[in-house]
């Protein structure tokens, strides 16, 4: 996902969350980045700094990178995603898709591309912080 | 936690006048076909249109307008996506090529809500999309995702394709989604038994498109398309798909 339709998506959910919450001012939003994102954590902070309305005017953005763990469904085998085998193409197309892995990934020992995206897909909001109406 | 994505899936829908869903209980019964003809005409006639391929695993509608190999959208706080033919064209294929792609229910779900939450459509009349046969995974995530989406259905004369769609159709009316109507394709004879069968099921039967080879020799070529027994019976049921009940 692109940062800016990334940090879009944050600030929408975060807000939901704090309407359930009867939050008036949210302090703290805490985000988790799977590594097939490659998200650039500045560019997403950046645009969530941009982008934030005056209910997170005072907010901290903890954006965390959660390693991945790819496990095939055939044999088992577990092993993390490594953007450095891959080309500048597929990397990118990785980044938009994640999905677009099982394109061009294969298990590292019995080569089938049936495999678990166990950690490190997606991004997630964790949790937030504020200050609550009436106190 | 949460999926944040979601929370923005009919923001980036809210600009479109109405989303419609192609879609089949049974495979091979020319979705793919029906949805890029209709989206054509529609863009034909003034409308602003956009055509989303949601068959991953079975992607056509590409080979079908001839997109060329190595498109891409562009990036604008999110995907733009590039036009043909007066389309605005998105499918997974721009990020997998010729590849396979092996996606289980999860995965194409996961696809299905990425792709639908950063891809920036803009204003359109129409969103044409073209499913993957069945009522898994893909049916199932629009009616829960997709507020507005319409349901437009194709079968063919076989009893075999028809009495697979009518469980599709129980399942619709049971979720209460909108059925614009019944479209039948690859007609061969003047039989009526599939529309006085979607009549009995309380659908309208818009009309039926006659079998014709050329199409095969058309694919490819939009214009070429537009000129067979498919675009020209088309044109016909693209007027009563237009008009809500």
């Amino acid at each position: 996902m692109h940062e800016w339709a990334l940090a879009e998506a944050i600030l929408a959910s975060a807000k939901q969350v704090a309407e359930q919450e009867n939050l008036k001012e949210v302090t703290e939003v805490t985000i988790n980045i799977g590594e097939l994102q490659q998200i650039e954590p500045p560019i997403l902070r950046f645009a969530l700094t941009q982008m934030k309305t005056d209910l997170f005017k005072n907010a901290k953005f903890h954006i965390l990178k959660i390693n991945s763990t790819l496990k095939c469904r055939v044999c088992a085998t577990k092993w993390q995603f490594n953007l450095r085998k891959l080309d500048k193409a597929t990397a990118e197309a990785i980044h938009f898709v994640p999905e677009a892995s099982h394109s061009f990934i294969k298990c590292p020992k019995c080569g089938s591309p049936d495999f678990e995206i166990i950690n490190g897909r997606g991004v997630w909001l964790q949790n937030i912080k504020g200050v609550k109406h009436n106190g | 936690m949460v999926d944040p994505r979601i929370s923005v899936i009919n923001q980036r829908l809210s600009g479109i006048k109405r989303i419609v869903a192609v879609s089949s209980g049974k495979g091979g019964v020319g979705k793919s076909v029906v949805a890029t003809v209709l989206a054509l005409l529609l863009a034909k006639e003034g409308c602003r249109v956009g055509l989303f391929d949601l068959d991953f695993t079975g992607p056509s509608t590409h080979i079908i307008l001839g997109v060329p190999k190595g498109v891409e959208p562009k990036e604008e706080k999110g995907l733009v996506p590039p036009t043909f033919d007066g389309l605005a064209y998105m499918s997974l294929v721009y990020f997998v090529g010729d590849n396979p792609a092996p996606l289980r229910g999860v995965d194409v779900s996961n696809a299905l809500i990425e792709l639908l939450s950063v891809t920036q459509w803009g204003e359109l009349d129409f969103l044409v999309i073209d499913m993957p046969p069945g009522i898994g995974d893909p049916v199932l995530d629009l009616v829960r995702l997709v507020e507005r989406i319409e349901f437009l259905i194709i079968t063919t004369p076989s009893l075999l394709a028809f009495e697979v769609v009518k469980k599709q159709v129980a399942l619709l009316c049971e979720l209460k989604m909108p059925i614009i109507g019944v479209v039948e394709n690859m007609k061969m004879d003047k039989a009526k038994t599939v529309e006085l069968s979607s009549l009995k099921l309380g659908l309208k039967y818009i009309g039926s498109i006659l079998y014709d080879p050329k199409v095969e020799d058309a694919i490819g070529y939009p214009e070429k398309l537009l000129d067979t027994a498919v675009g020209k019976s088309m044109a016909q049921i693209k007027k009563s798909a237009k008009n809500k009940k």
